[in-house]
């Protein structure tokens, strides 16, 4: 189990005082990290779709490997930002919100699923909507559970200095 | 040149989603997402408007791939399902799931429908 101070919203969470705070008193620091890191993770996006393109009615390799391979990571950072970073001002912003928000999309999602159904294909439309829902469900799911228990193999002197 | 036009809509986007969850998220008292859950909506609907449109490799950069990929996200999206399903709030979880992609396929068809609307 995680700590009941963990936000539903991992982007911003107003019920989290320090999360409410962190775009105050200026909210200029959290959005340019938010532009940058989206910057950084769109390019990847778009790098790798250009790379592996696929047709209109094909599985949508490309976007479905971003978006789960995203979502692990997401899973991963928020496990690190509880148990090891907690309190960074911009962390959260530059990785979380920019770089893997940016990297991975929902409305391309929706939209390789309406062409793909626009193609004619159905069956690859549904095999897809269901396999990214799941598979991202999975890996978001690893990575928090991973990371938590290989965090908690650590030796008990961190550099933090034993209890928090 | 494509690609700087991917970053610009990007820096766009990114920091839009994140004003937009915030401004919704100080609005309601629910467990139910309701930022993320506007943020994707509102960007697979300009992405099926885009679509509609003769096609336009520039515009398809700018706002296709940078703004609406960076606006909306995937990510945040399964990770609130996550923690819906661990705060015993399976309602939400499987509705967050589910009312995202009708909603987005909805969106999406009303945009292209819009596009071809305006363009015929």
């Amino acid at each position: 189990m995680e700590p009941a101070t963990n936000p539903v919203d991992p982007d911003v969470d107003p019920h989290v005082p320090a999360e409410r705070r962190e775009v105050r008193p200026s909210p200029r620091p959290v959005l340019a990290v938010i532009s940058a890191g989206g910057v950084l993770g769109a390019l990847a996006r778009y790098g790798l779709q250009q790379a592996f393109p696929h047709r209109a009615g094909q599985f949508a390799w490309a976007t479905f490997a971003i978006n789960v391979s995203g979502c692990l990571l997401i899973g991963v950072l928020m496990a690190l930002l509880n148990e090891v970073w907690p309190g960074r001002r911009l962390v959260r912003p530059f990785l979380g919100v920019g770089v893997l928000g940016g990297f991975t999309t929902f409305s391309t999602y929706i939209v390789d699923i309406q062409q793909a159904l626009a193609a004619g294909a159905a069956r690859t439309a549904l095999a897809y909507l269901a396999a990214t829902a799941l598979a991202a469900l999975l890996a978001v799911w690893t990575g928090v559970t991973l990371s938590m228990w290989a965090l908690r193999m650590r030796p008990v002197s961190r550099e933090a200095g034993g209890n928090r | 040149m494509t690609v700087l036009l991917v970053a610009l809509g990007a820096a766009v986007g990114a920091p839009l989603r994140y004003l937009t969850d915030r401004a919704i998220q100080a609005r309601h008292d629910t467990v139910f997402p309701w930022g993320t859950f506007t943020v994707n909506v509102a960007g697979s609907a300009i992405l099926g408007f885009l679509t509609g449109l003769p096609t336009n490799p520039a515009l398809t950069a700018l706002i296709g791939s940078g703004f609406c990929g960076a606006l909306t996200t995937y990510s945040t999206f399964s990770y609130e399902t996550l923690r819906l399903a661990q705060e015993r709030a399976r309602f939400y979880a499987v509705a967050n799931v589910t009312a995202s992609i009708v909603a987005g396929l909805g969106a999406a068809y009303t945009g292209l429908a819009l596009a071809q609307a305006l363009t015929n």
